[in-house]
C-alpha cells in the first residue's frame, strides 16, 4: 500500500507542477474586466502565446489594473487539459474567456452554450459558429499573408544565390498563410527564385527546425524565415551561417540582432479592444476580428540594428503600402490556395 | 535520387540528431541492465537542458561574441549535479522505496516538464540564446572532402557521445562493477549471495544514468541549439529508452540504433526540403514506422535483463 500512495503523491505534484497558472482568481466585482486566456505554448515564447500575453499585458496598461485585471494558463497543448481550463476560467465567472488556438474550436463548440452569460473569443479562426446558433463567441484572425507577402518582397531583393527558405509547423491557420503570403511575395519580386518549404509537422522541435534551416543553408539558401514557436533552432543556423532571418508573430531580432532584417508583429490589441468595449455594452459575440496592416494588427518592425539597403525598405514599405491601399489583395480559395489580386 | 539526398551535410546532420540519443541511451542501458528502467529519461533531460543553459547564460560576460568556454565547462557541470540529484531520487524511489517503476518514471518525467518550464519562466522572460560549444575546426582534417564535413566538423559534445560507446562497453563487459551490475540485472538473488549489495550496485548505475540523460538535455540545449524553451527535447528521452530496448541493452546495438534513427530523421528532412513529391505528413513518420519495423525484426528479447523492473527483497 505505502507504494500505491508513493505514486499517487508523486503524480499529484507533478501534476501540481505541470500547468503554471498565473493571475489571480476571478472575484465577483463588478467594476473590474476580466479576461482569462487559454494559451498552447508559454507567454514567453516570442511567437504565438507572448503576441496574446504582450497584447493583455499592453491593454492593462492602458485602462489601468482596477479596471482590467487577466489571468493566463499556458503549455496546453493537449486539448483536453484546455477544454477543462475554459471551462473552470466560465465557472470562475470571468467576463471573457480567450481560446488562443485554432485546435480548441472544437471543446469551445461543446463549452459555449453551456455558459450563454459569458463571452468568449477564439482564434486564429473566422468562425463564430452563428451558424450553429451560437451567440456568445468571438473569432480573431491574422492575416498574416499581408505581412508575409511584403517580407517576401524584400527576401527576393536580398538573396545573393538565388535561394530562400522557409521553416513552417504544421501547414494550416496563420502559419499557412503567412508562408503563401511570403512565397507570393518572392515570385511576385522575380520568379526565378527558388523558395524551399519545409513544413517539419511540430510546433514544438526546435531541434528539427534547426536541422530543416541547415538543410535549406546546404541547398544555398541564403535569406531564411520560419513561423510558430520552434524557430529559435532555425534562427540559431542562420546566425551560424550568416544568412538573413526574416520573422513573424513576434519580434525576434533580439535573438539574432546581426540578421534578423524585419519581423511581421501581431498586435492583438487591435482585435481585443473592440471585443472588451462590445462585451461590456453586453454583446457577447457573434463577430470577426482581423489583423491587417490597415488597421495596424500587423505591423512591420524593421530590426534597428540590421543596415538595411534603403532600396529595399522603401520598396517593403511601398508594397506595405499597395496592400494597405487595396491595390494589392490577396484571395483565398476554399482549398486554402492564395491568390494575389492587384487592382487594375 | 538517392546521391542528391545522401550528402555529406545530410550525414553529418544525422550525427548532430543522434548527440542526445547517445547519451541518454547509454544511460538508460546502465539503469536496465542493473535491472531498473526509468521512464524519466524524459525529464531530466529537460533539468538538464534547463539547468546547463542557466549556468552558460548566468556565467558569460554580457555582450559576449564568443563562446566562453569556462561557462561551457561550468554548464556541463551543473547538468552533472543535477543529473546526479535526479539520479538519487530516481534510485530512492524504485530501489529503496522499491515503486512501480512504469509509473514512477512518468512522474519524474511530469516533475523535470513542469520544474524545468517553470525554472524558465520565472528566471527568464523571454526566449534568449547563449554561446554554445563551438564546431571544432581540425586543421588539414576538417577540410578533406566529405570526410571532413562528416567527422571533423563537429562539437565537442558530439565526440563525447561517440567516445561514450566504447567506454560504456568496457565498463559493462570489462571490469568488475561492470559484471557485478550484469549480475544485479540479471539475478539479483544469486548477486547478493556472493556478497554484492544489489542495492548499492543499482544505485550506481541509476545514478550514471541520470547524470548521462542530464547531459543529454545540455548537449541540446547548449550543444546544438544555443537555446532553450520549454519542452526543449520535445520527446527524445522516450525514443532513447526505445533506442535500448532496439539496441539490445548493448552499447554499440544503442550506437546503430541512434543513428539509424537519426540519419532516417535528418533523410527525411532534407527530402521536404528539396520537394521530392511525397507530402512532408508521410514523410515525417518514416523515423518512427522504420523504427517500430526494426524492433519488431531485430530485437532479441532473449537479452533482455531478467530482473529488469523487478525490485529485490532480501529474503531473512
Amino acid at each position: 500500500m505505502k507504494k500505491v500512495y508513493l505514486v499517487v503523491a508523486l503524480l499529484l505534484v507533478a501534476a501540481i507542477s505541470l500547468p503554471v497558472l498565473s493571475g489571480s482568481p476571478a472575484q465577483a466585482q463588478d467594476d473590474v474586466f476580466r479576461v482569462a486566456v487559454v494559451t498552447p505554448s508559454t507567454g514567453t515564447d516570442l511567437a504565438f502565446s507572448q503576441s496574446m500575453y504582450d497584447a493583455l499585458a499592453a491593454i492593462q496598461e492602458e485602462r489601468g489594473e482596477d479596471a482590467f485585471e487577466f489571468a493566463i494558463s499556458e503549455n496546453l497543448f493537449v486539448v483536453d487539459d484546455a477544454a477543462a481550463a475554459l471551462r473552470d476560467y466560465a465557472d470562475q465567472g470571468y467576463d471573457l474567456v480567450i481560446a488562443h488556438g485554432s485546435q480548441y474550436g472544437s471543446s469551445l463548440v461543446e463549452i459555449a452554450p453551456d455558459y450563454p452569460e459569458t463571452a468568449f473569443a477564439w482564434g486564429t479562426t473566422v468562425d463564430t459558429f452563428v451558424d450553429q446558433d451560437i451567440t456568445n463567441v468571438y473569432a480573431y484572425e491574422a492575416r498574416s499573408e499581408q505581412g508575409g507577402f511584403v517580407l517576401g518582397v524584400m527576401s527576393a531583393m536580398l538573396t545573393e544565390s538565388g535561394v530562400i527558405g522557409v521553416v513552417g509547423p504544421i501547414e494550416t491557420g496563420d502559419a499557412k498563410l503567412y508562408v503563401d503570403g511570403f512565397k507570393a511575395g518572392v515570385a511576385y519580386e522575380d520568379e526565378e527564385i527558388e523558395v524551399l518549404v519545409n513544413y517539419i509537422q511540430s510546433f514544438s522541435d526546435l531541434a528539427k527546425a534547426a536541422e530543416a534551416a541547415q538543410a535549406m543553408i546546404d541547398e544555398d539558401a541564403d535569406v531564411l524565415t520560419g513561423t510558430a514557436q520552434m524557430v529559435p533552432g532555425a534562427i540559431q543556423k542562420a546566425q551560424e551561417a550568416e544568412a538573413l532571418w526574416f520573422g513573424t508573430q513576434a519580434d525576434q531580432a533580439s535573438l539574432a540582432p546581426d540578421i534578423v532584417v524585419a519581423c511581421q508583429v501581431y498586435d492583438w490589441t487591435v482585435a481585443l479592444n473592440p471585443i472588451i468595449d462590445q462585451v461590456m455594452e453586453g454583446t457577447l459575440g457573434g463577430e470577426a476580428f482581423a489583423l491587417t496592416l490597415e488597421n495596424e494588427g500587423l505591423v512591420i518592425q524593421f530590426n534597428e540594428e540590421f543596415e538595411l539597403d534603403e532600396e529595399v525598405m522603401a520598396a517593403g514599405e511601398e508594397v506595405a503600402q499597395a496592400i494597405v491601399d487595396g491595390d494589392i489583395s490577396f484571395e483565398i480559395a476554399e482549398d486554402g490556395t492564395l491568390t494575389v489580386v492587384e487592382a487594375e | 535520387m538517392i546521391e542528391d539526398l545522401l550528402t555529406a551535410s545530410v550525414i553529418a546532420s544525422g550525427i548532430r540528431l543522434a548527440m542526445p540519443y547517445l547519451y541518454a541511451a547509454i544511460g538508460e542501458t546502465f539503469g536496465q541492465r542493473s535491472g531498473v528502467l526509468n521512464l524519466g529519461v524524459e525529464g531530466v533531460m529537460l533539468l538538464g537542458a534547463y539547468s546547463s543553459f542557466w549556468g552558460v547564460y548566468q556565467l558569460t560576460p554580457d555582450k559576449a561574441t564568443s563562446f566562453d568556454p569556462m561557462a561551457l565547462a561550468a554548464g556541463v557541470l551543473v547538468a552533472v549535479l543535477v543529473g546526479l540529484l535526479m539520479g538519487l531520487a530516481t534510485a530512492f524511489i524504485n530501489v529503496t522505496l522499491q515503486a512501480e517503476q512504469g509509473i514512477s518514471g512518468i512522474g519524474i518525467y511530469l516533475f523535470g516538464l513542469g520544474m524545468s518550464t517553470l525554472l524558465f519562466q520565472k528566471n527568464f522572460s523571454q526566449v534568449v540564446t547563449v554561446k554554445g560549444f563551438p564546431k571544432i575546426h581540425f586543421p588539414v582534417l576538417s577540410d578533406i572532402p566529405l570526410i571532413g564535413e562528416i567527422f571533423f566538423r563537429q562539437n565537442l559534445l558530439v565526440y563525447g557521445a561517440f567516445a561514450l560507446i566504447p567506454l560504456a562497453w568496457f565498463v559493462l563487459h570489462k571490469t568488475t562493477f561492470g559484471l557485478r551490475l550484469r549480475a544485479v540485472g540479471q539475478n539479483p538473488e544469486a548477486a547478493d549471495s556472493m556478497g554484492i549489495s544489489v542495492t548499492r550496485v543499482r544505485y550506481m548505475a541509476v545514478i550514471i544514468g541520470g547524470v548521462l540523460a542530464s547531459v543529454a538535455g545540455a548537449s541540446m540545449s547548449i550543444g546544438h541549439l544555443n537555446v532553450f524553451q520549454q519542452n526543449l527535447t520535445d520527446g527524445r528521452g522516450f525514443i532513447a529508452v526505445a533506442l535500448v530496448y532496439f539496441g539490445s541493452w548493448r552499447p554499440y546495438g544503442v550506437m546503430y540504433g541512434a543513428l539509424l534513427f537519426s540519419l532516417v530523421t535528418a533523410l527525411q528532412i532534407k527530402a521536404v526540403t528539396i520537394g521530392i513529391g511525397i507530402p512532408s505528413e508521410l514523410l515525417s513518420m518514416t523515423p518512427y514506422l522504420l523504427t517500430i519495423i526494426a524492433l519488431i525484426f531485430a530485437s532479441r528479447r532473449i537479452d533482455q535483463p531478467a530482473a529488469l523492473t523487478r525490485p529485490f527483497e532480501r529474503g531473512e
